[in-house]
């Protein structure tokens, strides 16, 4: 069986970067996918499940991050994540992150 | 961001006392003041906007760490201390398990970037399992503080 693979660029728009919080949010969702799914950052590769990770990359507002996913769901996980991360990471409230900016 | 631009090494607390959620992340914020990186009013605003964070979800992150934290405006570098807590603390963890080691963290909400960089090098050295391990075998506060300065001459990460 041939790996599918999806890769999208993105870029943070959110002012406070890739904090806690949303690293959480992106974990969560790429976690519900059977894909493997990776973040690239100019030399770095991490694993996108994982919230210590994607702290590692330490990305501020206006960097630009490749996701990558591999397996079976991996066109519906960067979908996803595409719009998780270009939404700015709204949190349950529906709020966006600029509105609820000091956590 | 290295641990000695914002953890004051008097600040570390070895045998945490507290058994609660909030308990811990006083006790932390009690020993930033003590160690004069707080002032005494800081500290019921600080605990309850770390505690309005953990509302959002846990900062306990699975393996026995948590990082609370928050941006906070009465501070304006980032503020930062790790505590250990012997017994380990019931924090809600992601994995459920109880948390020995702490890192707390507060920024000024004025600079994201800074606040990035102390987790990136929190959540950098915290991926090697010798240094938490190290960390959690810590006796004294120079212990902790000799291993944070052995991570700052990056001797766990490559």
């Amino acid at each position: 069986m041939t790996e599918e693979k999806q890769s999208a660029t993105i870029t943070i728009i959110n002012p406070q970067g890739l904090h806690m919080r949303p690293a959480y949010l992106f974990a969560e969702t790429a976690s519900r996918f059977s894909s493997r799914i990776e973040v690239v950052k100019d030399d770095m590769r991490i694993d996108g499940k994982s919230v210590l990770s994607i702290l590692t990359l330490g990305a501020t507002q206006g960097t630009q991050v490749a996701v990558e996913a591999f397996g079976p769901d991996a066109q519906a996980a960067v979908a996803q994540l595409v719009q998780l991360v270009t939404s700015g990471f709204p949190d349950e409230s529906g709020k966006t992150e600029a509105e609820a900016s000091h956590f | 961001m290295k641990f000695c631009n914002f953890v004051k090494s008097e600040s570390i607390k070895v045998d945490l006392d507290a058994t609660s959620k909030e308990g811990v992340i006083r006790e932390l914020v009690n020993a930033l003041i003590s160690s004069g990186m707080l002032t005494a009013e800081q500290e019921e605003p600080i605990v309850q906007a770390i505690m309005k964070r953990e509302e959002l979800g846990s900062t306990g992150i699975g393996r026995g760490i948590a990082v609370p934290h928050t941006k906070h405006a009465s501070v304006s570098q980032p503020v930062g201390t790790v505590g250990i807590s012997r017994g380990g603390v019931d924090f809600q963890s992601l994995d459920g398990e109880k948390v020995q080691l702490f890192f707390l963290l507060i920024s000024p909400p004025d600079r994201p970037g800074d606040h990035l960089r102390a987790l990136e090098n929190i959540s950098k050295q915290l991926q090697d399992d010798t240094f938490c391990r190290f960390l959690k075998q810590s006796k004294t506060a120079n212990d902790v503080r000799q291993i944070l300065e052995e991570a700052d001459n990056n001797q766990f990460v490559s």
